[in-house]
C-alpha cells in the first residue's frame, strides 16, 4: 500500500515491506523511517533488491507492507544507467522542456536546474543519445529538479562515470539537499559515499538488513553478514556526516 | 464532402476532398508513428494492423460497412494488448506477434476472395458520407492526442519510472497510444488497405529519424514525408488507373532507401 500520510512527522515511513518478483521474495520485511531533510543511502550486494526497493517506493511495483510519504512528496527520481540509442532523436533542450511542461515550470528554471547540476547550455542541443555518462546523469538530476521535488531518489547516480565525475557529481547532489532542503534517498556501492553523505544506511543483504547512522550500523560483522565476505573500508575521521 | 461542389466539377470535387481528406490522415500517421519507431515497435506496428483482419470478416457477414468491423476488433485488439502486456509484463511485440498470429487465422477463415484482397491492399472507390466523417474526426483525434501528449509520451520514452513520479499516469497513457496506433491504421483501411497502412505508419518516422536530432524535427520530417508519399502515391495511381496503397508504399520504401545513402554522424 503506497500512502500520503496526512499527520506524518517523517518523510517516510515504511512497514513490512515485500516484493515478489517472477516468483522470488527479493524484498522481504523491511522497516525504516526517514526524517524530513535527511539523507538515506541504500547499500548491499548485487542482487540484494536495492533498486527493487526504489521502484517500489515510488509506486512502479506491486508490494505488500506499507508505504507511507508525507502528504506534500513531490518525487525526483534519477534511474540507474538509461539505455538510450545513440541515434533517438531528443536532445537536451526537449527532454527538460518536457518535464517543464508536466510540471508547469518555467524557461528560467531550466536555466538554473543546468546551472545547479553544473551543465552548460550547450546540452540543450545534444542529443541524449549522445551523451556522456556524466553529462546525461547531471541532465537527469537537472530533469528532476524541475519538479521542484522535496524528495530525490537517485539510482546509483555516479555508476559508469571516471572517479572525478563521481566526487562532482556527489558534491552537486549534497549541495543541492542543502540547499533546497529536500530528503535524499540514494542508493550506492560506494561506502566512503555513505560515511561522508548520509544520514541513515539501510543494508540489505542475502541474510538481513539494517538500519541506523553509518557509524553505528555499518560495523565489520554488519557488513560481513550483508556481502557475505569482510569488507575493508578506512573512515576519514575529518570528515563528519552531513557536512 | 463533396455536396457544396458536386454541381461544379464533382469528380475533380471528390478528388480534391479524398486528396485532402488522405493528407490528414497521413499527417495523422507521421505524427503517431514518430513515437512508434522511437518506442521501438517498428516490427510490431505491421503485425498489430491486421488485427483487423476478423472484425472485417465479421462485419461482411453481418452486411456491415467493413470499415467499423476492422475499426472496433484493431481497438480491442489494442486493448488486449495493452492489458496483456501490463498483466504478464513481456515486451509488447511478443504480444502484438501472438495476438497477429491468431487473428490472421480467424480473419482468413471468415474472410475470402476479392474481400480480402481490399482489406489487405485497400479498395477503390468513393467515400460513404460516414467514411469521410470517420477519417477527418479520427485524423483530428490522433493528431490532437500526439501534440497534447507529446511531452508525456517524450518522458515515458525515456524511462517509465521517470514518467510515474513526473505525474504521468503511465498506463493510461500507453492504453491511449495504442487506442492511437489503431485507430490509425484502421483510418488508413479504405485507403492502404490494413497491409500497407502499417507501412505509411512506420516508413516516414523511419525515414525522419535517419535525419533528426531533436523532437521537432522528427515530427515535422515524418509528417512532411508521409503527406508527400501520401499525395505521390495518389497521384502516380490515378495515371496507372490503379488503387493507390501499393503506390503510396512504393514511394515511401523507396525515399526510405535513398535515406540509406546518407551516413548518419557518428
Amino acid at each position: 500500500m503506497l500512502e500520503g500520510g496526512g499527520r506524518l512527522r517523517n518523510a517516510l515511513e515504511v512497514e513490512g515491506l515485500a516484493v515478489r518478483l517472477g516468483g522470488a521474495d527479493v524484498l522481504r520485511d523491511v522497516s525504516f523511517s526517514l526524517p524530513q531533510a535527511s539523507c538515506l543511502a541504500i547499500i548491499g550486494p548485487n542482487g540484494s533488491g536495492k533498486t527493487v526497493l526504489l521502484r517500489a517506493l515510488i509506486g512502479a511495483l506491486p508490494h505488500s507492507g506499507r508505504i507511507a510519504w508525507a502528504a506534500d512528496t513531490v518525487f525526483g527520481y534519477v534511474p540507474q544507467k538509461l539505455d538510450i540509442e545513440r541515434d533517438l532523436p531528443l536532445n537536451g533542450r526537449d527532454f527538460l522542456r518536457a518535464r517543464a511542461a508536466l510540471a508547469g515550470s518555467s524557461g528560467a528554471m531550466q536555466s538554473e536546474a543546468l546551472r545547479s547540476v553544473g551543465l552548460a547550455e550547450e546540452v540543450l542541443s545534444t542529443p541524449i543519445g549522445s551523451m556522456s555518462g556524466g553529462q546525461f546523469q547531471r541532465l537527469l538530476i537537472a530533469f528532476a529538479l524541475l519538479g521542484r521535488p522535496n524528495v530525490l531518489l537517485l539510482d546509483e547516480p555516479a555508476a559508469g562515470i571516471d572517479a572525478p565525475g563521481q566526487a562532482q557529481l556527489n558534491e552537486v547532489i549534497h549541495r543541492l539537499q542543502d540547499a533546497r532542503a529536500m530528503t535524499v534517498i540514494l542508493v550506492s556501492h560506494d561506502l566512503s559515499v555513505v560515511y561522508q553523505y548520509a544520514d541513515h544506511v539501510l543494508c540489505l543483504g542475502r541474510h538481513g538488513s539494517c538500519f541506523g547512522p553509518p557509524r553505528s550500523a555499518l560495523t565489520p560483522e554488519m557488513l560481513y553478514q550483508v556481502y557475505g565476505q569482510p569488507l575493508r573500508f578506512h573512515v576519514h575521521d575529518h570528515s563528519s556526516p552531513g557536512s | 464532402m463533396s455536396m457544396i461542389t458536386h454541381h461544379l466539377a464533382p469528380d475533380l470535387a471528390a478528388q480534391l476532398g479524398s486528396l485532402a481528406l488522405s493528407a490528414l490522415m497521413a499527417v495523422a500517421a507521421g505524427l503517431i508513428g514518430s513515437f512508434a519507431v522511437m518506442r521501438r515497435m517498428v516490427l510490431a506496428a505491421d503485425p498489430m494492423s491486421h488485427i483487423a483482419l476478423p472484425g472485417i470478416g465479421i462485419a461482411l457477414i453481418l452486411r456491415l460497412n467493413p470499415l467499423w468491423g476492422a475499426l472496433a476488433l484493431l481497438l480491442l485488439g489494442a486493448v488486449l494488448i495493452w492489458a496483456v502486456e501490463r498483466r504478464m509484463r513481456i515486451a509488447t511485440e511478443a504480444v502484438i506477434g501472438v495476438t497477429f498470429a491468431v487473428a490472421l487465422a480467424v480473419g482468413s477463415i471468415i474472410t475470402s476472395g476479392e474481400e480480402l484482397i481490399d482489406a489487405l491492399l485497400g479498395a477503390p472507390g468513393m467515400l460513404t458520407p460516414w467514411e469521410v466523417v470517420f477519417g477527418v474526426v479520427g485524423s483530428l483525434i490522433v493528431i490532437v492526442f500526439v501534440l497534447r501528449e507529446r511531452n508525456a509520451l517524450v518522458v515515458r520514452l525515456v524511462s517509465p519510472e521517470i514518467a510515474l513520479t513526473s505525474a504521468v499516469n503511465v498506463a493510461r497513457l500507453d492504453l491511449y497510444f495504442l487506442l492511437a496506433f489503431a485507430l490509425t491504421i484502421g483510418l488508413g483501411l479504405r485507403f492502404l488497405g490494413v497491409l500497407l497502412m502499417g507501412s505509411l505508419i512506420i516508413i516516414p518516422a523511419a525515414i525522419a529519424r535517419r535525419f533528426a536530432r531533436s523532437l521537432s524535427t522528427m515530427l515535422t520530417i515524418s509528417v512532411v514525408v508521409a503527406v508527400a508519399c501520401t499525395a505521390a502515391g495518389t497521384y502516380v495511381a490515378s495515371l496507372a488507373g490503379r488503387p493507390s496503397g501499393p503506390f503510396i508504399v512504393m514511394v515511401a520504401g523507396g525515399l526510405f532507401f535513398l535515406s540509406l545513402l546518407r551516413r548518419r554522424e557518428a
